[in-house]
């Protein structure tokens, strides 16, 4: 059961093979073995899951099971759940139980799905490795001495070591795809507007995007199909007809128009990831598809607009916190600004608040134009490159990340480093496309390679029909870590 | 140009984070760097470029002007770290 599909688990619960209650005790007790390890789960509790289950028994007694009912996922703790501590992985949030479900935790419970547990992250989701998270970091299961990836390394590593079938995650410049590369996971970024952000704590919104976590391809769509959905309290939420982005699994490629972007094979690409990304081209090229050269001429300029927008964008959903209404107050302040200020001080850890003084100076006066509008008009030189590679091809195609994962510690002293991680998952994000990863192979120390995939707005179904015919004639996704 | 001392606390205090001595130095290391990186976005001429704000245009929905929430105060302010009588506490700001 541990190994079993989203559609297999979904059968075995139809066919009475065992109940809802027996599948969330399994991956609990895994959990309880495996998590002061691994450091996946900030918090767990496993009265809520259990009733959660036994409601779903009774569901699927009642015939009105859907396809994840019954089914355990865990969550990222970005995610607002009524009664659930979520932390957003900050000392800020500590103390802080959400008062409402967001609309992702509102579907999944709809679905009759079971909340399994909140998962670690870099605090408030900035980060690339897990590692800025008030609860500690969280470990890499394939070797204990590397990063996830992050932020939704909780996430991760609670798939890839099973101790969830699948999860959530939140993407604002590479969290999900990032973290699934360096664990060998499956997880996608929706378009922009297609998951609703109702109850999702912000980092910089006009990038966040939550989105599904798994083992496979398949599983993702069964993920995002309850995911998806127009939800009127999202301001950029899309409203547009409802679709089954499982639909298109079983087309062939044939005929299908890979881009290669040249500016995602250069300087800065490890030779052992570069070489699995070239191994799964040949095995795209062996389904049918057809290789096209593009050109993605700006995209190494998102890095810098991206920590000019996503810091600006940080700074002011942040300064919400400022221990009035909930979270962390400082317990001895002389008055209100000092009140603030110590409160601030105290919450956020380093990164967090580096990120802030970037934003607050980039949008300070006198500055605005100088950095925000300038990282604006890149943006749109991004989206247009995109724009134009998308006439003469289907899909995108190069690596996840530049590396496989790196140890920790290496890079947490230096932020333009870490930064340098996102290099190709980040464009995605600012022209707001579609971008998956899913595991191609394994370099250096054995670990785990990821292949992203592009798509054009609202091609999810056609990304998910591409990795799911190559993880049809390739076994990379259904490897695991040893030792667990 | 690289950012002074001074500027760094000056920023820190528009953004209400308190700052010591020490910690003022090292973040000034860092935040250069991170603007030596985001300083190559001027290699590129954006000129007639129209910014881009997000993805999904910029035309926000409007909504009928009535209630559709409802009186969850006292939920709320149950997260609050201090409250009375529904309102939120905090340091006099008015002698």
């Amino acid at each position: 059961m541990l190994n079993a599909s989203l559609k297999e688990l979904s059968a075995a619960l139809g066919q009475k093979k065992i109940s809802s209650f027996e599948l969330a005790r399994l991956f609990l007790e895994r959990i309880r073995r495996l998590n002061g390890a691994l450091n996946a789960f900030i918090t767990v509790d496993e009265g809520k899951s259990l009733a959660q289950a036994r409601a779903a028994d009774v569901r699927i007694a009642r015939g009105a099971a859907q396809p994840l009912t019954g089914i355990p996922i865990a969550h990222k703790d970005i995610f607002l759940a009524k009664d659930w501590l979520t932390t957003c992985g900050s000392k800020m949030l500590s103390n802080f139980v959400g008062t409402y479900d967001a609309h992702v935790i509102e579907r999944f419970n709809g679905a009759g799905a079971v909340i399994l547990g909140k998962t670690n992250m870099d605090e408030f989701a900035m980060g690339s490795s897990s590692e800025t998270s008030f609860y500690g970091p969280v470990k890499n299961p394939w070797d204990r001495n590397c990063v996830p990836g992050g932020s939704s390394g909780g996430s991760a590593t609670a798939i890839a070591a099973r101790m969830a079938p699948a999860a959530t995650g939140t993407d604002t410049g590479g969290s999900i795809r990032q973290p699934a590369a360096l664990s060998g996971l499956s997880g996608l970024k929706p378009t922009y507007g297609l998951v609703s952000r109702y109850g999702m704590i912000a980092f910089a919104s006009s990038l966040d995007q939550g989105g599904p976590m798994a083992r496979s391809a398949e599983d993702l769509a069964l993920l995002l199909n309850v995911m998806a959905g127009f939800d009127a309290r999202d301001s950029t939420s899309v409203d547009r007809d409802a679709e089954d982005y499982a639909r298109n699994l079983e087309k062939p490629l044939s005929g299908l128009r890979v881009g290669v972007p040249k500016e995602h094979f250069g300087e800065g690409l490890a030779p052992d990831v570069a070489q699995a990304v070239e191994t799964a081209l040949k095995e795209l090229e062996k389904l049918g598809a057809k290789r096209v050269a593009i050109g993605l001429p700006n995209s190494g300029l998102s890095v810098p607009a991206y920590y000019v927008i996503a810091p600006a964008e940080a700074s002011s959903n942040l300064s919400r916190f400022d221990g009035v209404r909930y979270g962390h107050r400082a317990k001895e302040y002389r008055d209100l600004a000092d009140m603030y200020r110590r409160t601030r001080a105290e919450g956020f850890g380093a990164e967090v608040r580096r990120r802030i003084l970037i934003g607050t100076y980039v949008l300070s006066h006198g500055y605005y134009d100088a950095y925000y509008l300038k990282a604006q008009k890149i943006r749109r030189l991004i989206a247009q490159d995109f724009a134009e590679a998308f006439e003469r091809c289907d899909l995108i195609v190069g690596p996840t990340a530049p590396t496989v994962a790196f140890k920790l510690g290496a890079k947490a002293a230096d932020p333009v480093q870490m930064y340098l991680n996102d290099i190709y998952t980040i464009p995605a994000n600012l022209a707001g496309l579609p971008a998956m990863s899913i595991p191609c192979g394994f370099g250096i120390g054995n670990l785990p390679v990821g292949l992203h995939i592009v798509g054009n707005y609202f091609a999810e179904a056609k990304m998910l029909n591409a990795a799911h015919q190559y993880q049809k004639a390739t076994d990379w996704h259904a490897r695991q870590p040893g030792g667990l | 140009m690289p950012l002074s001392l001074e500027e760094v606390r000056a920023i820190a205090e528009l953004a209400r984070i308190g700052i010591s001595d020490a910690e003022a130095a090292s973040v000034q290391i860092q935040l250069n760097d991170i603007f030596e990186l985001i300083g190559q976005m001027q290699m590129v001429n954006t000129e007639g470029v129209e910014p881009m704000s997000h993805a999904q245009g910029s035309a926000l929905r409007l909504r009928d002007d009535e209630v559709t929430e409802t009186d969850q105060r006292e939920l709320y302010q149950s997260v609050a770290p201090q409250h009375e009588a529904g309102l939120y506490l905090v340091p006099k700001v008015i002698e």
